[in-house]
């Protein structure tokens, strides 16, 4: 099988090359990048390609890796022994798979996406390594192995909040999403809005690199942001841009207010009253 | 054939060993890479670098490896060239002054002039008017004297005084994979360690359910509790660059350890040059500053602070007053009595042997913060004093 991206997720050789290897080497897939970059759709997007249902684990920073095997209820089963409405001599009852479990047992093969594993605690990854390199578990209390029947496909997203372990990377296919090329850009905006003007579209892309490129920027503006600026200029039936104090719907584009700041000092204009 | 390769990577630091090579070998049977050079770029990129900051390493290995280019002198100009572009920005930790000097310059001009002398120029020069150098009087270069501003190049900073100057040398960030001895002070530190029970009540109390319900007469009774959790919390404070730097490697495994330390609820890294003044930095390239007001609103006194530095500087760097805006005119010294204030779980760890505190500066700043040598027994000294402290 070869990842060719899907009608509304367009990638560049490197993220196509670094799943196929995921796939067939079967290991993860961690994919860091800037926000924005569409980390998290890669997932949707290898599912949507390759036709298997997708589980989605988002990681807190509450997440422990116990709770994506499985979870044992105890405090249920206590207190259901009051009532007696349940049998609670079946420890079975209590026990509920997390997405890891549910993926292994899964009577097919699932694309897995272990969201943001950097919010979580430090040793979370590594509580995680013999799972994702075995792919099997044991559940304590019963004393039974899940072992998965298919691999899963996993896709792990990291926004460098923290820093991963070296054993765990070491386990992992790596991708850095780059930011697109003006290229590649043009072809994920024209696929998002088809039917805006050539020459509009150039103009905001030409307005999107510039402001990109001035470096005072706490936060640069990526894909997303572009993509929903667009829609914004459609909906308004704007017609054309350029980069001034008058630059409408900059809120779309910079979600910071020194970065607000920054643009009304660059480019003139007031800068925005503070709330 | 690629292990060669691999042993280039290892060469610039990329972690790569036997689980990659059999990792690619497997890639390469199973055709991933389409019989090509680029194929093969793509597919051992994504399985042979673990980490973007080594993305750079690889493509430079790679070319090496496979066409031969001359990376070395690739890197040297596109080091310089980084540290052209910093100098242009107007950086906000610039005084004004300094920020009115680079302004007026024509700074497009002069950065396509210092390309073309970079071509040109083969040699090392020191002292002469027109080569990137030292100690000249060209606009390039390091600790030269000029009425005109110029860029700084590297950074060699001669006198052991704070000189702030845009495009100081990229200061390496303390982040190496040292090993060696880095256990070492990772045991010393864990004695840091303090747990409390903190959070959402999520845990099952067992011997408090058994409790309860027994006094409930055998009415059950649910206890929970938070969980046990790491509850110590340690801002380190680094001072880098000049009279620092022989101590570089010293300091470097100790950032190694805490950063390793997985038994800290938190840790701030933070930088200096010499004294503290009103702020400090997220990067040892004396980027994104902090505020100290800032760190005093975000951080409480249940914070321990470690102190990293040699307390030696001119001594009017610590009664002088650095002309920031946020330093709110105070002198180094009361910004350094603040911190000891602020946490008084604080100390000073210094990489200059304690035969050596005689020294002014030291004297002065050992007298506001307890100071240990930089030592194994130093630190072990140190995190007992760290920890006797609530």
């Amino acid at each position: 099988m070869r990842f060719k991206g899907t009608e509304s997720y367009l990638t560049g050789e490197s993220l196509r090359s670094a799943v196929d290897c995921a796939v067939a080497l079967q290991r993860p897939l961690l994919v860091k990048g800037e926000p924005g970059t569409g980390k998290t759709l890669l997932a949707e997007a290898i599912a949507a390609a390759t036709g298997l249902q997708l589980l989605t684990w988002n990681v807190k920073s509450t997440t422990k890796a116990q709770e994506g095997l499985y979870v044992y209820d105890a405090v249920q089963r206590l207190h259901d022994s009051r009532f007696n409405d349940k049998d609670v001599r079946d420890i079975r009852q209590y026990l509920r798979k997390g997405p890891l479990g549910e993926a292994f047992a899964a009577p097919e093969r699932r694309v897995l996406l272990i969201d943001e594993i950097d919010k979580a605690d430090l040793e979370f990854p590594n509580d995680l390594l013999h799972e994702l390199d075995r792919m099997r578990f044991r559940v304590i209390e019963t004393d039974e192995e899940i072992v998965a029947r298919h691999r899963p496909i996993v896709v792990i997203t990291s926004n460098n909040e923290k820093d991963l372990p070296d054993a765990f990377l070491r386990r992992c296919v790596f991708h850095f999403i780059e930011f697109p090329e003006r290229d590649l850009m043009q072809r994920i905006v024209d696929v998002h809005h088809p039917e805006l003007g050539d020459a509009l579209v150039d103009q905001a892309l030409a307005v999107f690199y510039e402001l990109r490129a001035f470096a005072r920027l706490r936060k640069r503006p990526s894909t997303s942001e572009l993509i929903d600026w667009l829609a914004a200029l459609k909906a308004a039936g704007v017609t054309s841009v350029k980069l001034d104090a008058q630059l409408p719907f900059i809120g779309a584009l910079l979600k910071r207010e020194q970065d607000l700041l920054a643009f009304a000092d660059q480019f003139g204009g007031r800068a925005p009253k503070r709330a | 054939m690629f292990v060669p390769f691999l042993y280039e990577l290892r060469s610039r630091k990329v972690p790569v060993g036997a689980t990659e090579a059999v990792a690619l070998a497997r890639a390469l049977v199973a055709g991933l890479h389409d019989s090509s050079l680029e194929g093969f770029y793509f597919v051992a990129r994504a399985l042979l670098v673990h980490d973007e900051k080594h993305l750079d390493a690889f493509d430079q290995a790679f070319a090496k490896h496979f066409h031969g280019v001359e990376a070395k002198a690739l890197e040297l100009t596109e080091q310089l060239l980084e540290w052209v572009r910093e100098a242009k920005q107007p950086d906000r930790r610039l005084t004004p002054e300094e920020k009115a000097l680079l302004e007026q310059l024509d700074l497009a001009a002069l950065e396509q002039l210092f390309q073309e002398r970079l071509r040109t120029q083969k040699e090392r020069h020191d002292r002469g008017n027109t080569w990137v150098g030292t100690a000249g009087t060209s606009p390039f270069g390091n600790t030269g004297k000029t009425d005109r501003p110029g860029f700084r190049v590297g950074d060699a900073a001669g006198q052991k005084s704070a000189v702030r100057v845009a495009g100081e040398r990229a200061f390496k960030e303390y982040r190496d994979d040292l090993v060696l001895d880095v256990r070492q002070m990772q045991v010393a530190l864990r004695k840091l360690r303090a747990f409390a029970r903190e959070g959402a009540e999520d845990e099952l109390d067992l011997d408090g359910t058994v409790r309860e319900t027994a006094r409930n007469l055998g009415d059950l009774e649910v206890v929970l509790r938070p969980p046990r959790t790491s509850n110590t919390r340690v801002i380190l404070l680094m001072d880098v660059g000049g009279s620092m730097d022989p101590f570089t490697a010293l300091v470097s495994r100790l950032f190694t350890a805490a950063k390793k330390a997985t038994h800290f609820k938190e840790l701030r890294t933070y930088y200096f040059h010499n004294c503290v003044y009103g702020r400090v930095y997220q990067h040892a390239s004396f980027r994104d500053p902090v505020p100290l007001t800032q760190l005093f609103a975000e951080t409480d006194r249940r914070y321990k602070l470690i102190v990293v530095g040699d307390a030696l500087m001119a001594p009017w760097e610590l009664m002088s007053v650095s002309g920031w805006s946020d330093d709110e005119g105070l002198e180094g010294m009361v910004h350094l009595m603040r911190l000891r204030e602020h946490y008084p779980a604080s100390c000073w760890l210094n990489p200059e042997p304690p035969s050596a505190w005689w020294q002014s500066t030291i004297d002065v700043i050992r007298k506001v913060f307890p100071m240990y040598p930089l030592t194994l027994e130093g630190l072990g000294d140190a995190v007992g004093q760290l920890t006797k402290t609530r």
